[in-house]
């Protein structure tokens, strides 16, 4: 198995840490060549979506990643990735983001709670987070809830957080995600 | 809860790693620099050019002007108090301001004691131009580290030696033997324990940024190879011929800066760049301050 992470801007090497720890090959994606690389998965991380999605569409790489994800490639965002991945940025997930929902830096917390197909107690870390405002289809279940926001959702092969897995020590959601990946790959 | 703060603070840091952020004094230019793919900006009321040409006392921005900036964009905003002025960190926390950079770009409020910055909720970034400085900043409760560089030159010698010094500090304590750790501390007049931290790990504990004379996207890159997680560019933009391209080509090296072939195309007509001044050249050595 051997998963893409996004690594145009943010916090890409803490989610290749996290899946090397799981055991599982990563390689980065910087520019439209290293997009022809086998993939089995991709992981979209977080960091300042506006400056992800310019670079996205710069480099050539949005409309190719678009259609893989429409293709079936299994995907998991954070944060910035989560926005990258809603109805107003790439739309492959059917729900609409409020950016910065949390206000600014001194809005940003951490807290622990259930996710649904995951588990109790499951660390969440929201940095100058979005959350979903509006979910516009059923095919998009929603897995967490936090004070009345939804803070993660699924989709077939997709799979959105609004916090950051990647910078807790639990790795049950990236665990969830080579699952989702495994199975495709049957 | 100071150190959940703490590590939020470290935490939106590392969210802005492969980033640039960008000097700004008006809304306009902070609108041009977030469509160019800035990470975040640092509201000043002159860039370190005008404020070395200008001379005399240079102090925290007008609240009003960054407060502007703030409703301009929606990237981390980030402002400068002067190093040790503790009155305005807390008027720049009051508004919110995402990043405070205790700097040694202002002139110096207090010629011994930096901001205990444990105190503080907001997150603080600051510079440091060797292993030493950088773990007294962080001990204080920095959540990020920057070079000093030579702010307002347009001259990168001296970023390019804060972090080539940084970096082979960080080597030799990897080299070093477990017993070797203390003696080390006291030479670098730093916390055994963050001396520790570097020794296991590699690398400091905070994400650390090259600033201060970055002008071209070349640069940039640079300092990326050098170990830079990202870059802060100051007069380089705004003082230069077409600020909107260069950003844009600026923020694309960071990314790339490792493939000389794409950086080729984005050094391509770029317009003059800033004038600048060479090392040599500068009265003031702002790096000097605050140690």
């Amino acid at each position: 198995m051997n998963i893409a992470v996004l690594a145009l801007q943010g916090a890409f090497i803490e989610h290749e840490q996290m899946l090397q720890r799981l055991g599982v090959e990563t390689f980065e994606i910087r520019q439209l060549r290293d997009w022809q690389h086998p993939k089995d998965g991709l992981i979209l991380p977080g960091g300042e979506s506006t400056v992800q999605m310019r670079l996205l569409s710069q480099l050539g790489l949005l409309e190719p990643i678009r259609q893989a994800i429409i293709g079936g490639l299994p995907v998991f965002g954070t944060c910035a990735g989560m926005i990258l991945l809603s109805a107003d940025h790439l739309g492959t997930m059917d729900f609409r983001v409020r950016r910065n929902a949390y206000g600014r830096q001194l809005g940003s917390f951490h807290t622990i709670h259930h996710v649904e197909g995951i588990g109790d107690e499951v660390p969440m870390t929201f940095i100058r987070a979005p959350y979903i405002e509006e979910v516009l289809s059923g095919d998009c279940q929603v897995m967490a809830e936090v004070d009345g926001h939804i803070v993660a959702a699924r989709q077939g092969r997709q799979m959105a957080t609004a916090f950051h897995p990647e910078l807790d020590e639990d790795t049950r959601l990236h665990q969830y995600f080579i699952d989702i990946v495994k199975k495709t790959a049957v | 809860m100071t150190n959940n703060r703490q590590d939020l603070n470290r935490q939106l840091a590392q969210m802005l790693k492969g980033g640039v952020i960008m000097d700004v004094t008006t809304p306009e230019q902070a609108r041009i620099a977030e469509e160019a793919g800035a990470c975040a900006v640092m509201a000043l009321e002159r860039i370190p050019a005008d404020i070395r040409a200008a001379g005399g006392v240079s102090r925290m921005s007008d609240p009003k002007m960054i407060r502007g900036i703030q409703e301009a964009v929606s990237i981390p905003v980030m402002a400068k108090c002067r190093i040790g002025h503790i009155a305005e960190a807390q008027i720049l926390q009051a508004i919110e301001i995402d990043y405070i950079d205790e700097s040694e770009v202002l002139s110096p409020a207090d010629n011994i004691y930096h901001i205990d910055k444990t105190k503080f909720d907001v997150p603080f970034v600051c510079g440091a131009k060797n292993l030493g400085e950088a773990l007294r900043r962080i001990a204080e409760g920095a959540t990020m580290i920057r070079t000093k560089g030579e702010p307002g030159t347009g001259d990168v010698v001296q970023a390019v030696s804060h972090m080539r010094l940084m970096q082979s500090e960080i080597r030799r304590l990897v080299s070093m033997s477990e017993d070797e750790l203390f003696e080390a501390a006291k030479q670098l007049q730093a916390p055994y324990e963050l001396v520790r931290f570097v020794h296991e790990n590699g690398k400091l504990p905070v994400v650390n940024f090259a600033a201060g004379g970055v002008a071209t996207p070349a640069d940039a890159a640079l300092m990326m190879q050098l170990g830079a997680e990202g870059v802060f560019v100051g007069s380089g933009i705004f003082k230069s011929g077409n600020p909107a391209k260069r950003a844009a080509a600026i923020v694309q090296a960071v990314t790339n800066y490792q493939d000389a072939k794409l950086l080729a195309e984005l050094s391509e007509d770029l317009g003059e760049a800033m004038v600048g001044i060479n090392e040599q050249e500068i009265e003031l050595l702002m790096a000097e301050r605050g140690k």
